[in-house]
């Protein structure tokens, strides 16, 4: 059971580098974090998955509701992730159609 | 025949254990099988013990959540077994197909629809004592022999 989250701000937004696995463990934790930081003012967020060894249901679900979180805040979250396993997860449950997946940090903060 | 058997605490701090007991046992006793889908049963194990945690904490359910891989020539099978109260996935509320945007107003539910898509059989056996989840990998023929 492994969570670390590093933060920095680039351009405007806050970019969030999740390292570890995400699943019902430690969800909560990731979650808190992240709400945090858009009750904050940071409702620009990127979050950077490419050092995420693991992610499930719960995880998904996590990054969905600071979805709502930041659009509701006037802000969006842009995700970083170029593992096939990790994107599959999203691909099969939709929610790539919901939230891009980016190539890149660059092609996050660009993009739109 | 092989038979790896895990009993955990149900408790969500040993879903990583899981996850590497399950690596260990299928990867040295299935080499076949791709990584790729090794990665799919560990998500599907993951789900299926999550579930199963969920229900023990629910029900104030004593006892161990047992966690059993059996490896044979066509497949790899892992069981989830609990003493929870008896999930019926038929019980669990459809929610809109991933296409639809009303589906991003519900963050849970999505773990049996993974369970379903990334194993290729899954089972859900409930009774009065609990849950058996059954998740079944097909392993690829050997082109050797």
């Amino acid at each position: 059971m492994y969570l670390r989250t590093e933060v920095s701000e680039i351009e405007g937004w806050t970019v969030v580098t999740v390292h570890g696995e995400i699943d019902v463990a430690t969800s909560p934790a990731l979650r808190e974090r992240l709400i945090g930081l858009v009750n904050d003012g940071s409702a620009q967020l990127v979050l950077d998955l490419e050092a995420v060894d693991f992610l499930d249901s719960t995880g998904l679900g996590t990054i969905v509701s600071i979805l709502k979180r930041t659009r509701s805040h006037g802000g969006d979250l842009r995700l970083v992730c170029t593992e096939a396993r990790i994107r599959r997860l999203f691909e099969i449950t939709g929610l790539d159609s919901a939230v891009p997946l980016h190539a890149s940090l660059d092609d996050a903060i660009g993009g739109g | 025949m092989a038979v790896v058997e895990l009993e955990i605490p149900a408790h969500s701090a040993y879903l990583s254990l899981v996850r590497l007991v399950v690596d260990a046992a299928v990867g040295s006793l299935a080499p076949g099988l791709s990584q790729a889908r090794l990665d799919d049963l560990k998500i599907a194990v993951t789900e299926a013990c999550s579930n199963a945690i969920e229900a023990h904490e629910t029900n104030w359910s004593e006892g161990p959540v047992v966690v059993r891989c059996t490896v044979g020539d066509d497949e790899v099978r892992v069981e989830v077994i609990d003493r929870g109260s008896g999930f019926d996935p038929d019980d669990v509320e459809a929610l809109p197909a991933v296409t639809d945007p009303r589906r991003l107003r519900h963050e849970s539910g999505l773990g049996i629809a993974l369970m379903r898509t990334l194993a290729d059989e899954v089972s859900f056996t409930p009774s009065p004592d609990g849950t058996r989840v059954s998740l079944v990998v097909h392993r690829p023929h050997s082109t050797l022999g």
